[in-house]
Parts: structure tokens; C-alpha cells; sequence
């Protein structure tokens, strides 16, 4: 896998320098400009901002209900790539562009359609108020808004894997008497790991950082509904732009730290069933 | 595409005119989410009065969003002549976070620099089904209010400082019996939208809530334009003096050369004809003849003022919005 000889296109100087310049205008200086600034801050004072019980609380939905969306989307991500590539039906084509949706929808239209949805009087909410069930303006809201935004990453991560996928190795497994659970546990997973987790982490980092789509079904109260990114709002228009880049900050290194996880647990995905 | 329209027009018009000299300004005015309309009308009045005297055309053009939002805009930059803001609060930040202004930017116009005034009422169910009529009512339990978070909403921050002067004026009332009133009120809040349209929205679209706490202009326009036959406006009996400002933006319109028109912008607010607008859009005019004539619009209500109540923004924000403060302390905080 590890390629050390000389590669065919030379110019690795040049590229890597690209590289390095184009990283550091797009990501690295806008981030550690937030760094800097959250230090005017002091140490003891960030503490106090970042501790606070409802700066707390709404790290722990953003992460939270991002990380369960992020697991729903695996799961149905996985099944929806999975019946798109191996099955031929009609309206495929279509069902396949609306997977693009959420992609394309400003997030604020989705987030005023979902709420629309399942506020106590809409279509939705309306049935499963009798169960008890309340989604808008809880935190289950948060979640629904999230799977919504999220969905496509897995599945547009998964397609091209599955689709390389050689059928042959199935019918190997199969004609080697492996049952059908089997050949999917041993065969076609170990496979689309590293993909699935891509997806996973790139619908998970979506999740984190959403705006636009969640405040409108999130209900906003605090300790309860209130997700970390309208706190950012919060210290903004109190002109306490310190305190914001504060909890910016400490979304960043959450997310980094997860993704950094992520990443490791793909090249042992990756190192262990070496997918190609 | 009508400004569009309205652009080539006036060139059209400038090219065939005989007159040499006439030179086109054009002005940014930044204002927050409900003065769309009002000055949509109001670009269009000075325009012609300018042009009248003294030949040139001046072409006005907005930005509309939260009132915070664009203080923030403006002091990171946006070249904005002039600020017409929800809150005396924000356009300090451009004094005092910005130095774009000086600190005594509200004694420059009269009335406080608010050529027009608003307050709070309440906006309910056609007949008024929950019966409410003062702010007593609100806490009632079963009562659901909707009303905008004040740490994100400069109209919010109004609502809650009446509810809160409400209960201060009662017998005995005192700043503990107040902030537990408005504890109380908070309680019956389901939903704290990010913005005043988004809490609109959720009342009047979604359906919920008994009541909204909103600003007049805002509830007469809900009215007009969604029929009176879903909605009914209730003043109680106290609420707050709104005084949404003005100022021009020192910095810019003297780097842009555009100070005396900015300033004959605003000074032209104050005119009856800038009255018979303001007016027109459901703001209360300032102009006594003016508000006179549209006295009947206007239900009549006692109404307190931020300076006399509150000791001015600078002190209101400190005690109640900032972090620590009492909206933190009845979440439990």
C-alpha cells in the first residue's frame, strides 16, 4: 500500500507546497485566529465560559444528538447505498438525485419544512402526538434535523465503494459454504468500513457545527433544547466576542479529538482488512 | 427588478434632462427585520424631496436583518451611511466596540434620535379565547406565550423589560417581585425562537401559543395581512416606550462625502410629511399634529421609558441580558 519508490508525475516539492499554502488560507489562519482571539480571554476566565453548566449542556446535544443521527445514517445510509447500487428499478434514477437533497436545500428552508412537519398540528406531528411522541421543539427535533443534513455524506461515501464491490467474491463465499449472514459479516462489511466510517465522520463534523436547520426546531431553552452554535450567537450579540470564540474553541478540539479517533480506527479498519 | 427599473428610469431620465450638474449619491441605510416596508416607502419620499431641492438623485439602499446582527456588520466593516437599529443598545456597540461614532451620538437628533416610537402589545386568537388582557394574564397557568429569546432578539429584550416594568408598578411590587413575575411568565414559554419573525412564524403559522408578545407595527401588520379575522391586538394596561434609533455612521460618511445627505436622511424622519409615513407603517409618530391625526390607530396605554425605569440600555443589558444576569437567573443558572 505504502508506495516509497519514485512516483510517475514528479513535482512532489511543488504540489506539496500547494498544498501547505492552500491549507493555511483556507483552514489554518481562520482557526487560529479564533485561537488568538479566545485568548484575550486568560485562562481562568475561558474556564468559567466554557464550564458553565448551560454551555455544558448544549455541548453535550450537539455532540449527542450528532452522533446519534451520524449512527442512523450509517445504518440506513448503508441500506439505501446498498439497494440503489445492487437493484434496478424503476424511479431508481430519481430516488438516487434525492439523495442529493439535503445537499442542495439551504438548511434554513429544511429546518422550517421539518419543524412545518412536526410541530403538534403538522402532518407528521399530529399522529405522533397520540403516542406520546413530540419531536419539535425537543431535542428529538435536533436529532431528526441532523439525520436530514447528514444522510447523503454515508450514502454518497458508500456508492462507488459498493460498486467496485466484485459480486465474484460473493459467489466464492457462497459456493465455500458460507451462509448468508456470513458472507455479509466477513465478506461485504469488512469491505465498506473505512468508507462507512468516512461517511459516518463526515455526517457526524456536519452535525457539530449545524446552524441553520436546528434553531428552528430546536426550541432554543436552555439546559434542554439548546444546541452549542446558538450560544456562540448568544456571546455575539452581546458584543462578547471573546466568550464565543471560547465555546468555538472547544468545539473545535472536541471535533478534532473525535476525528482524530475516527481516522485511527479506519487505518486499523483499513490496515486489518486491507480493502484492495 | 423593479430597482432595476427605477435605476434605468432615473438614468434615462438624467440623460435627456437639461440639467448639467446633477449628480447621483447613493446612500446604504442598515435597519433591522421590520422597517422593510416603512422604508421602502420612506427611499422613495426623500428621494423626491431631495430632487426637488437640490437636483441631484439620491438612491437609498437597505439591509435588513437582527438588529444585533447588523450592528455587528456595520462594525466589521459594512459601509453603512446610515443605522436605523431595533435598540439604542446596538448602536452604542458602534461607539463603544467600534469607535465609529461618538458616545453622545443620541443628543445629535431630537426625541433621543428616535424620529418614531413603537411599544409591546399582545397579539392573541380571534375573541380573544384564553380571555387575556394584561400582563397578569400571561402567568396564568395553561397560558402559552411566545416570545423570542432576549439574548438573541433586540425585540425580545423590549417584551420582556414591560413585562417586567408591569410587575414593578403593581402594589408592592419590587425588583424581586418582578423578576419572579417574569420567572413565572417564562415558565408558560414553550418555544424561545432566535429572532421576532421567526417567533411571528411560529405563532401565526405553526399555530402555537395563546398569545405573542409583539411589537405594535408587527402586530398590526400580522393583522392586516393575514385577515382580522384570525387575530385580535390587546394593549395592557402598562407597557414600554419602544424607541428604535437612528444615527449616521460618522466614519463613513465623511471618508464617502456623503454627511449632509445622510443627515437631511434622517433630519427628513422628523418632517410632517416623514411623520405621515412613519405613521402609515403603524410606527407612533413623534410629530403631536401628526399623531393627532392618527390617535384612533393607536390604542392608548401607560407607557414607561427605558431611561426613567431602567436607567438607559447600558444598565438594562448589564442587569438582565448579559451573562449572569436575570433572564440567566430564572433559567436557573
Amino acid at each position: 500500500m505504502a508506495n516509497s519508490r519514485t512516483p510517475l508525475i514528479p513535482g512532489f516539492g511543488l504540489t506539496l507546497g500547494y498544498t501547505m499554502v492552500y491549507l493555511s488560507l483556507v483552514v489554518l489562519i481562520p482557526l487560529s485566529a479564533t485561537f488568538i482571539r479566545s485568548f484575550d480571554l486568560g485562562v481562568g476566565h475561558f474556564w468559567t465560559v466554557v464550564t458553565a453548566p448551560r454551555v455544558v449542556a448544549s455541548l453535550r446535544l450537539s455532540f449527542g444528538a450528532a452522533w446519534l443521527a451520524a449512527c442512523v445514517n450509517a445504518l440506513f445510509g448503508l441500506i439505501i447505498a446498498w439497494v440503489l447500487v445492487r437493484y434496478s428499478f424503476p424511479g431508481r434514477r430519481l430516488i438516487d438525485a434525492m439523495v442529493d437533497l439535503p445537499f442542495a436545500l439551504p438548511t434554513a428552508v429544511a429546518g422550517i419544512a421539518l419543524t412545518a412537519l412536526y410541530t403538534p398540528n403538522g402532518w407528521l406531528g399530529r399522529l405522533l402526538l397520540p403516542l406520546g411522541i413530540r419531536v419539535a421543539f425537543k431535542p428529538l427535533g435536533v436529532v431528526v434535523a441532523l439525520i436530514f443534513i447528514g444522510l447523503p455524506f454515508v450514502v454518497r461515501t458508500l456508492q462507488p465503494v459498493l460498486e467496485e464491490l466484485d459480486q465474484d467474491v460473493e459467489q466464492a463465499a457462497a459456493t465455500l459454504g458460507a451462509s448468508e449472514w456470513q458472507t455479509f459479516s466477513r465478506v461485504i462489511l469488512p469491505a465498506l468500513w473505512p468508507a462507512l466510517l468516512t461517511g459516518f465522520a463526515l455526517a457526524f463534523a456536519r452535525a457539530v457545527g449545524e446552524y441553520g436547520s436546528v434553531i428552528f426546531i430546536a426550541g432554543n431553552m436552555p439546559m434542554r433544547s439548546e444546541i452549542a452554535p446558538l450560544l456562540i450567537i448568544t456571546k455575539l450579540e452581546q458584543y462578547d466576542y471573546a466568550g464565543a470564540t471560547a465555546i468555538a474553541v472547544v468545539m473545535l478540539v472536541l471535533s478534532f479529538a473525535l476525528m482524530l479517533g475516527i481516522n485511527a480506527l479506519q487505518g486499523w479498519a483499513f490496515g486489518r482488512h486491507g480493502a484492495r | 427588478m423593479r430597482a432595476a427599473a427605477v435605476c434605468l428610469a432615473l438614468w434615462v431620465g438624467l440623460a435627456l434632462s437639461p440639467a448639467l450638474h446633477a449628480a447621483t449619491i447613493t446612500l446604504l441605510n442598515v435597519s433591522y427585520d421590520p422597517t422593510r416596508e416603512l422604508y421602502d416607502d420612506y427611499n422613495k419620499a426623500f428621494a423626491a424631496y431631495w430632487k426637488a431641492k437640490t437636483g441631484d438623485t439620491v438612491i437609498v439602499n437597505q439591509s435588513h436583518g437582527g438588529s444585533g446582527k447588523q450592528a455587528r456588520s456595520v462594525i466589521d466593516g459594512l459601509q453603512a451611511d446610515v443605522v436605523t437599529l431595533a435598540l439604542a443598545y446596538d448602536i452604542d456597540a458602534l461607539s463603544t466596540q467600534g469607535k465609529l461614532i461618538p458616545a453622545n451620538w443620541q443628543t445629535r437628533l431630537p426625541d433621543n434620535s428616535t424620529p418614531y416610537t413603537s411599544t409591546i402589545v399582545f397579539l392573541v386568537r380571534k375573541g380573544n379565547p384564553k380571555k387575556i388582557h394584561d400582563w397578569g394574564d400571561l402567568v396564568r397557568p395553561g397560558i402559552e406565550v411566545i416570545t423570542p429569546s432576549p439574548k438573541t432578539s433586540g425585540g425580545a429584550r423590549w417584551n420582556y423589560l414591560a413585562a417586567w416594568a408591569w410587575a414593578l408598578k403593581q402594589p408592592g411590587g419590587s425588583a424581586a417581585t418582578a423578576e419572579a413575575f417574569v420567572k413565572k411568565l417564562y415558565m408558560n414559554v414553550p418555544i424561545l425562537d432566535a429572532g421576532a419573525r421567526g417567533a411571528t412564524v411560529t405563532f401565526v403559522e405553526r399555530g402555537i401559543g395563546d398569545v405573542l408578545l409583539a411589537w405594535e407595527n408587527e402586530a398590526f401588520l400580522a393583522v392586516k395581512e393575514l385577515g382580522p379575522d384570525k387575530f385580535d391586538i390587546v394593549a395592557p394596561s402598562l407597557s414600554i416606550l419602544a424607541e428604535p434609533p437612528v444615527s449616521i455612521v460618522d466614519t463613513v460618511v465623511d471618508k464617502r462625502g456623503t454627511r449632509r445627505v445622510a443627515e437631511e436622511y434622517l433630519k427628513y424622519l422628523y418632517s410632517p410629511a416623514g411623520q405621515e409615513i412613519v405613521a402609515k407603517h403603524f410606527y407612533r409618530p413623534r410629530d403631536p399634529e401628526v399623531a393627532a391625526r392618527y390617535a384612533k390607530q393607536f390604542p392608548t396605554l401607560t407607557l414607561v421609558t427605558i431611561d426613567n425605569t431602567f436607567g438607559g440600555w447600558a444598565k438594562a443589558q448589564a442587569a438582565h441580558f448579559a451573562d449572569g444576569g436575570s433572564f440567566d437567573r430564572i433559567y436557573g443558572q
